[in-house]
């Protein structure tokens, strides 16, 4: 039993990242219509970003918690001015292809430039140990990262349902058209919502750092799981991204626990089990056809 | 701007539909017969192993034209099909020593076969998101190829797979005559695509790319067909990925991993979609730039051809066939009747 709970732990860590990308996927999504391939080469460069402030600038994690998705939501700005805008017109396809391009782009550059080898990243102070609750010795860096995702996608999802611009984003991501037609002006919104789908991708990353291999390769699985995360959840629905996310995390963790060889197989076996019961996904909505 | 939920992907073809700019017959033999030379005289101005790549990307990409540019569907997992045929030409050939083109077609078989289920799943969803289930399919090959090691190798790959060909040993041991024993198996596949594509069958599918809610008012049966073409364009896929494998004489998860699936969609792109000629100058161009790069010692690749896609879907959808295709209609009705075509 204090296995299973470990093991859930550890699925809760894991898809707190899903969850977190995947919110940041779904936003974009939303607001843009743009499958953003990147995003897993933007949780690399949250995590080789938090690594390198920590050895050129001293920075700890706690600060890299905080620079880092500032830096990647001014990063995504650009990326989303200088590019993704001139193709939001065509067909989503354009966009996907546009991001997978970049994707090589950015990868290869990390990897020239930090090579192929892991960087060095330590457990950030206070969260080294482990605690122990009526028997049950967990990691502490573990807890936290768990709580600090469930709350950092509720922190968000008031921010989506309580506040104006929440209102406006869920309304674009909602019937884009119907929204300007009542005298919103959503293009305003979509650069910042780009630098902020990104910025969620980069927290994702700078969490992933104390216990991930950081590689510039880290993203390129982490990508595919994503887009399974949202095939299960809906690519439309923000909340569907985030329970998906947790959902696959566990998955993930008791797959390895129990059946090691298969835990990745198994994440897509559920997503063809979804695609065949409920295409649209468990939380999205029938399309259109 | 918002999510477009289209059925089908709406892409920027190279083939131009305007009948005054269609080639002429005898303009069209004539570029068929072209193609034919420059691909039979190719391994004797290129080191044949590099040539045999170019027309083994280029079948490869003919594959994705046919679903992307005849289909509009976006396959983004078709390292899975190329890949499996890789591994099952391989197994094929080292375990029962059978000539290499059965043991390719072996390959392409079971390509199809794997394509079925994935190809049923997939046409459930539509769009963009087919483009992730598929991509998402291709991964879970990727990862029971890494698993079953036995079959497999796992990280090691497949090494030593022979070329048997009928006891015929310059076939086997030389890479040139190598080439001229594969080609017709390359030209099956391109054969293939084509006679689909100018089949009443071919017609359905430009019907279904066009006007998906049309096509299935008229009675088509539009996921049926969608699943067909997909198992069509997965053999065709495997074709090519076996040819490749033998001509290596390994195969590794290379073949598997989706920046396979992305390197054959960037190759189709940048050759230009919609006309099956696209796919081989796009392998040309990419399978010789990589091949420049890496004997010239440069690591990172990826910023060589992240830069090109990135510069192509930006500026050149039509790619390079599209844009030259262009070009010289627009020169061509210059001379005729100036002025009239420059907006």
């Amino acid at each position: 039993m204090s296995a299973f709970i470990q093991y859930t732990l550890q699925g809760l860590a894991t898809g707190g990242f899903y969850a977190l990308a995947a919110l940041g996927l779904a936003v974009i999504f939303g607001v843009m219509g743009v499958v953003n391939f990147s995003h897993g080469a933007m949780y690399m460069l949250g995590a080789v970003g938090s690594a390198v402030l920590l050895d050129v600038a001293d920075v700890p994690f706690w600060g890299a918690l905080v620079v880092v998705p500032v830096l990647l939501f001014l990063f995504g700005i650009l990326v989303e001015r200088l590019l993704v805008r001139w193709l939001l017109a065509l067909d989503p396809l354009y966009n996907f292809l546009l991001t997978f391009g970049l994707t090589l782009l950015i990868v290869d550059l990390v990897k020239r430039r930090y090579g192929v080898s892991g960087l060095p990243y330590e457990l950030p102070a206070g969260l080294e140990g482990r605690v122990t609750i009526g028997g049950l010795s967990l990691s502490s860096y573990q807890l936290f990262a768990a709580f600090f995702s469930v709350a950092l996608c509720i922190a968000v999802w008031l921010l989506l349902t309580k506040t104006r611009i929440g209102m406006i984003v869920r309304a674009s991501t909602e019937d884009a058209e119907r929204t300007r037609a009542l005298g919103i002006n959503v293009g305003r919104w979509v650069t910042p919502v780009f630098g902020f789908g990104i910025a969620l991708a980069g927290v994702a990353g700078v969490l992933a750092a104390p216990f991930r291999a950081i590689t510039a390769d880290m993203g390129s699985n982490f990508i595919i799981i994503l887009f399974a995360v949202v095939v299960i959840g809906g690519l439309g629905s923000i909340l569907g991204a985030v329970m998906a996310g947790f959902l696959v995390g566990l998955v993930e963790a008791y797959g390895q626990a129990y059946a090691p060889s298969y835990a990745q197989v198994l994440i897509f076996v559920l997503m063809a089990a979804v695609v065949l019961v409920r295409p649209a996904g468990l939380f999205g909505r029938e399309e259109a056809s | 701007m918002s999510a477009q939920l289209t059925e089908t992907t709406h892409v920027e073809t190279a083939a131009s539909s305007a009948p005054d700019r269609r080639l002429n017959p005898f303009v069209r033999a004539g570029l068929l017969l072209l193609a034919l030379l420059v691909v039979l005289a190719l391994p004797w101005y290129i080191y044949p192993p590099v040539a045999m790549d170019i027309v083994a990307w280029g079948l490869f990409a003919i594959s994705i034209d046919l679903l992307l540019g005849f289909t509009g569907l976006l396959s983004f997992g078709h390292a899975a099909f190329w890949g499996t045929s890789a591994y099952v030409t391989g197994l094929i050939a080292i375990r029962s020593g059978l000539p290499f083109p059965v043991a390719i077609l072996g390959g392409a078989v079971v390509a199809m076969l794997i394509a079925v289920p994935t190809g049923y799943l997939a046409v459930r969803r539509t769009g963009i998101y087919f483009a992730m289930v598929t991509l998402a399919f291709a991964q879970m090959i990727f990862f029971i190829a890494n698993q079953a090691r036995d079959l497999t190798g796992g990280e090691n790959g497949l090494q030593g797979i022979p070329k048997s060909f009928f006891g015929i040993e310059t076939v086997e041991t030389d890479p040139f005559y190598f080439y001229y024993a594969a080609l017709p198996l390359i030209l099956l596949g391109a054969f293939i695509a084509w006679r689909t594509v100018s089949s009443p069958f071919g017609r359905v599918l430009l019907a279904i790319r066009d006007n998906p809610a049309r096509a299935r008012a008229l009675g088509y049966d539009v996921e049926r067909y969608k699943i067909m073409v997909f198992v069509i364009s997965a053999g065709i896929a495997g074709l090519a990925g076996g040819v490749f494998s033998v001509s290596h004489g390994f195969a590794s998860l290379q073949e598997l991993v989706w920046q396979t699936s992305g390197k054959v969609v960037l190759i189709t792109v940048l050759g230009g979609i919609g006309t099956l000629w696209g796919g081989p100058l796009g392998a040309a161009v990419v399978v010789l730039l990589e091949d420049y790069l890496a004997s010239s010692g440069f690591n990172g690749i990826g910023i060589i051809t992240g830069s090109i896609f990135v510069l192509i879907v930006l500026l050149f959808r039509k790619g390079i066939w599209g844009t030259v295709a262009d070009l010289v209609a627009r020169i061509r009705s210059r001379g005729r009747t100036p002025g009239r075509r420059d907006a």
